[in-house]
C-alpha cells in the first residue's frame, strides 16, 4: 500500500517537473524599442551572444517606427500589453514613465556600478537617488566630410568657425555643382538637431551656459544662445538647391553619392553611410569654435537606455538580460556593431571604426554637453524641443531673423517655465 | 377590433445593422464625446470638467491659435477641392458619357490613383517634386524657372505647400466625383437628349438645360461627400509632411492637429482628453455642414422634384 502511493507520488512529481520544467525552461522576454534599423543586428548578433550565457531565455526584439514609438508604447502600457523591457528615451519622457509607475527602480541591479553619474543622469530622478533605466549609448554631433572631394580641391577641415565659413564660401566658388553643406529643412528636426544643437554649445559654453539657462540667468535671446541662431543663419546660402524641400533621406543620399562636401552629422549616421556607400571615404571634424575661444564644446547626448516594465510577468529573466547589458561584453559588441552609438559604460572599449573613433576622441579634447532642451524644458506644452525645430527652420528658411526666432521661442518657454518667468515681461511677450 | 401584433420581423431584420452600427460607430462616438468632458490629473485619475476642455481649446492662445490655423487650412483645402476636383470631375464625366471612343480606358486610367494606397501616392509625389531627384526640377530647368525659390520647393514652402498637397489630393480623388457624375448622367433617358438634338440644341445647351438640372441631386451629394472627406482628411498630409504638418504648420489640418494632440509627437506625450475635444469639434463642424446640406439643399431638391 505504502509502496503504491509512493509510486503515484513519484509519478506525480515527475509529471509536475516535466510540466513546470517545460514552462520555466523557456522564458520569453520581449523588448520594445524605436530602433527599427537595428532589427537584424539584435537578431543575429546581440541576442545570440546573450543566449550563450542564458540559453533558457528567449529574447524577442520588437521595435516600432521611431516617430510613433512613444505614442504606441503609451497605449500598450495603459492596456497592459507592453513588452517586458523597453528602450528609454532620455530625461523627461522616461522620468514621467517612472513617475507613473510603468518603470521600475534599477538601483539594486547588479552591474549598475559600471556607469558614471553623468551616464546615469539622463535616466535618474532629479535628485539622482533612483535610476530606472540601464544606459546603453550616447550619440555625438559633429561634421562628416568627403575626404576624396576635399583632396581633389585641396581643402582642409576647418579649426574655427571663421575658417569654416571661409571654406564654405570657397567651395561655392570653386565647385558650384557640389553642395558645400548638405542639409535640408523639410523634416524640420535636422535644423535643430544637426544644426543648432551641434554648433550652439560652442557659443553658450556647454554645461556652464546650460546651467545658467536652467536657473533663468540666460535665455534663448541672450548671449551664446542667440549667437547659436545667428551662426545657424549663416548656413543658408551654402545648403543644397531647394533645401526647404530636401528631406533627411535626400541629404543622406546626396552626401553618400558624393554630391556634397560636408554633412552636419549625428554619429549614428556613420553606420548608415557605411551601408549606403561602402566606398565613401569619410572624415570628421568637430563643431568648430569661434576664433580665439579657449575651449571647445561638443554635443554628446545620452540617447538610449533600457528599462524594466513594472507589469512584466518575467521580471527575473528580464533582469538577467538587463544585468548582461551592463557587461563589457555587451558594450564592446554594441559599440562596434553600431559605429556611432557610443556605449555609456565606464569600460575602456576599443572601437574599430576610424570615423567613430574620431568622434569619440573629441570627448578628450572638448567638453561634453547634451541637447539642452531635452532636460525638463520639454516636459510641458509648448515644449522647447519642438519649438527649437520650428525656430531653427524659420531662421534657415529666412522666415525670421535670428533675433525674432530667439524672442519667439523664449516667450513660449517663459510662458510656463518658472525660472524664466521674468523674461516674459522683459521681452513684452504678451 | 383587435390591435395589430407588434411587427417583430422588422426588429429581427433591423437588429444586425443596429447592433453593429451601435457597437462600432455610435458607442465609440459617444464615449469619445464623454471622454472630452474629463481631464486626466496626476496619478491617472479622470476629473469631470464639463465643457472646460472646449473653452480651453477656443480661448487659450496655446490651443486656439493652432486650432484656428488648422481650421483655416482645412477650409482652403476644401475650397480647392470644390472649385477644381468637382467641376473637373463633372467635365470628365460629361466627356465620358458622350460615347467617345475608348471611354473605358480613360475611365480606368483616371480612376486608378483613387484605388492606390495614399502612402504610395505620397511617396511618389515626394519623389516627383524632390529638388534633388525629382522630374519636376528637370522640367523647371527646361522652362527656365529653376531659380524660382517657390517653384523648386513646392512642398517645403509655406506659400505653396498646402495648395500643392490639395492639388495632389484632387489628382488622387478626382475619380470619385467623376464616377458618381457619370452614373447620374448615364441614368438620364436618351430620348430627352435625342429630342433636344432634333430640336437643334447644341451640346453646351443640352448640358446646361437638360443634363445639369437632372444631376443636381448628385452635385449635392458630391459636395457633401467632399466636405466630409476633407474635414476628416489626414492620411495624405501625414504621409507627405509628417505629423508636424510643416513647414511651420502651414499644412496642418484638423486631422493632423487631432493626431498630434491625441498621440503626441517626438518628446511630447499625447493628451487623449484634449484629443477627444478636438475630435468633438471636428464632429461639430461636420455636423453643421451636413445640417446645412440637409435643410438648405436637400429639402429644396425634394420640393423641386415632387
Amino acid at each position: 500500500m505504502v509502496k503504491k502511493s509512493f509510486k503515484i507520488l513519484a509519478i506525480g512529481a515527475l509529471v509536475a517537473a516535466a510540466l513546470f520544467g517545460g514552462a520555466f525552461a523557456k522564458q520569453k522576454v520581449i523588448i520594445e524599442s524605436w530602433r527599427t534599423d537595428d532589427m537584424k543586428l539584435w537578431k543575429d548578433v546581440i541576442i545570440p551572444a546573450f543566449n550563450k550565457h542564458y540559453p533558457d531565455i528567449e529574447v524577442v526584439f520588437s521595435p516600432t517606427d521611431p516617430a510613433q514609438y512613444n505614442a504606441v508604447l503609451d497605449s500598450k502600457l495603459q492596456a497592459g500589453t507592453a513588452g517586458d523591457l523597453m528602450a528609454c528615451r532620455p530625461f523627461s519622457k522616461s522620468l514621467e514613465m517612472y513617475k507613473k509607475g510603468y518603470l521600475e527602480s534599477l538601483n539594486d541591479l547588479p552591474g549598475m556600478e559600471n556607469y558614471s553619474a553623468f551616464a546615469k543622469s539622463a535616466w535618474s530622478t532629479d535628485d539622482g537617488s533612483v535610476t530606472f533605466c540601464v544606459p546603453m549609448a550616447s550619440v555625438i554631433h559633429g561634421f562628416l566630410y568627403n575626404k576624396d572631394l576635399f583632396a581633389k580641391y585641396g581643402f582642409e577641415p576647418p579649426k574655427t568657425w571663421e575658417e569654416f565659413m571661409d571654406l564654405l564660401a570657397q567651395m561655392k566658388k570653386k565647385a558650384p555643382a557640389i553642395s558645400p553643406l548638405v542639409m535640408g529643412t523639410k523634416d524640420q528636426w535636422e535644423a535643430a538637431t544637426m544644426g543648432w544643437h551641434n554648433i550652439a554649445p560652442n557659443y553658450y559654453h556647454g554645461e556652464e551656459g546650460r546651467k545658467a539657462f536652467m536657473a533663468g540667468k540666460e535665455g534663448f535671446h541672450t548671449d551664446g544662445f542667440l549667437k547659436g541662431f545667428e551662426a545657424l543663419a549663416q548656413w543658408a546660402p551654402y545648403l543644397p538647391r531647394g533645401y526647404k524641400a530636401v528631406s533627411y533621406s535626400d541629404s543622406q543620399q546626396l552626401f553618400t553619392q558624393g554630391r556634397g562636401f560636408i554633412y552636419p552629422a549625428g554619429s549614428w549616421d556613420i553606420g548608415v553611410f557605411h551601408q549606403m556607400n561602402p566606398k565613401l571615404n569619410m572624415g570628421a571634424f568637430k563643431s568648430p569654435p569661434p576664433a580665439g575661444a579657449t575651449k571647445s564644446y561638443i554635443s554628446d547626448h545620452p540617447d538610449i537606455a533600457m528599462g524594466l516594465n513594472h507589469a512584466s510577468k518575467n521580471k527575473e529573466a528580464a533582469k538577467k538580460f538587463l544585468a548582461w547589458l551592463t557587461t563589457e561584453e555587451f558594450a564592446s559588441l554594441y559599440g562596434n556593431a553600431l559605429p556611432g552609438f557610443f556605449p555609456l559604460h565606464s569600460y575602456n572599449i576599443k572601437i574599430n571604426d576610424p570615423v567613430a573613433n574620431e568622434f569619440l576622441s573629441w570627448r578628450q579634447s572638448s567638453e561634453s554637453t547634451f541637447r539642452m532642451t531635452y532636460y525638463k524644458l520639454s516636459a510641458h506644452k509648448p515644449d522647447a524641443e519642438t519649438d527649437l525645430w520650428t525656430a531653427s527652420v524659420a531662421v534657415l528658411n529666412g522666415k525670421q531673423s535670428p533675433q525674432e526666432a530667439a524672442k519667439w521661442i523664449e516667450c513660449r518657454l517663459a510662458s510656463w517655465y518658472k525660472p524664466h518667468a521674468h523674461f516674459y515681461s522683459e521681452l513684452n511677450c504678451k | 377590433m383587435r390591435r395589430k401584433p407588434f411587427p417583430w420581423h422588422i426588429t429581427v431584420f433591423l437588429a444586425p445593422a443596429v447592433v453593429i452600427y451601435t457597437v462600432i460607430m455610435i458607442y465609440p462616438m459617444i464615449a469619445s464625446l464623454d471622454f472630452s468632458l474629463y481631464k486626466t490629473i496626476e496619478g491617472g485619475k479622470h476629473v469631470f470638467v464639463g465643457l472646460g476642455n472646449y473653452i480651453t481649446l477656443l480661448t487659450d492662445p496655446l490651443w486656439s491659435k493652432p486650432f484656428w490655423n488648422a481650421f483655416r487650412n482645412n477650409v482652403i483645402f476644401f475650397i480647392i477641392h470644390m472649385t477644381l476636383q468637382n467641376p473637373i470631375g463633372l467635365f470628365l464625366a460629361v466627356l465620358l458619357a458622350a460615347n467617345i471612343r475608348g471611354a473605358w480606358i480613360y475611365r480606368t486610367i483616371i480612376f486608378t490613383p483613387t484605388i492606390l494606397s495614399v502612402v504610395l501616392i505620397g511617396f511618389a509625389w515626394k519623389l516627383i517634386l524632390s529638388p534633388t531627384w525629382g522630374i519636376w526640377i528637370s522640367f523647371l530647368d527646361k522652362i527656365g524657372l529653376a531659380n524660382n525659390d517657390v517653384a523648386i520647393t513646392l512642398l517645403g514652402n509655406e506659400k505653396s505647400a498646402l495648395i500643392t498637397l490639395a492639388l495632389i489630393s484632387v489628382w488622387q480623388n478626382i475619380g470619385i466625383p467623376m464616377m458618381l457624375f457619370l452614373a447620374a448622367l448615364i441614368r438620364i433617358p436618351p430620348e430627352l437628349l435625342e429630342a433636344a438634338q432634333v430640336d437643334g440644341a447644341n451640346s453646351w445647351r443640352i448640358f446646361w438645360r437638360i443634363q445639369f438640372p437632372l444631376i443636381i441631386p448628385t452635385v449635392g451629394i458630391v459636395a457633401i461627400l467632399t466636405f466630409i472627406g476633407n474635414f476628416n482628411a489626414f492620411d495624405l498630409i501625414y504621409a507627405v509632411q509628417g505629423s508636424l504638418a510643416g513647414p511651420s504648420f502651414s499644412t496642418d489640418i484638423m486631422g493632423t492637429f487631432f493626431f498630434r494632440t491625441f498621440f503626441g509627437y517626438q518628446l511630447r506625450p499625447g493628451d487623449p482628453n484634449m484629443g477627444a475635444t478636438v475630435a468633438g469639434m471636428m464632429l461639430l463642424i461636420i455636423l453643421i455642414g451636413v445640417l446645412i446640406y440637409l435643410y438648405g439643399w436637400q429639402r429644396r431638391m425634394e420640393e423641386v422634384q415632387f
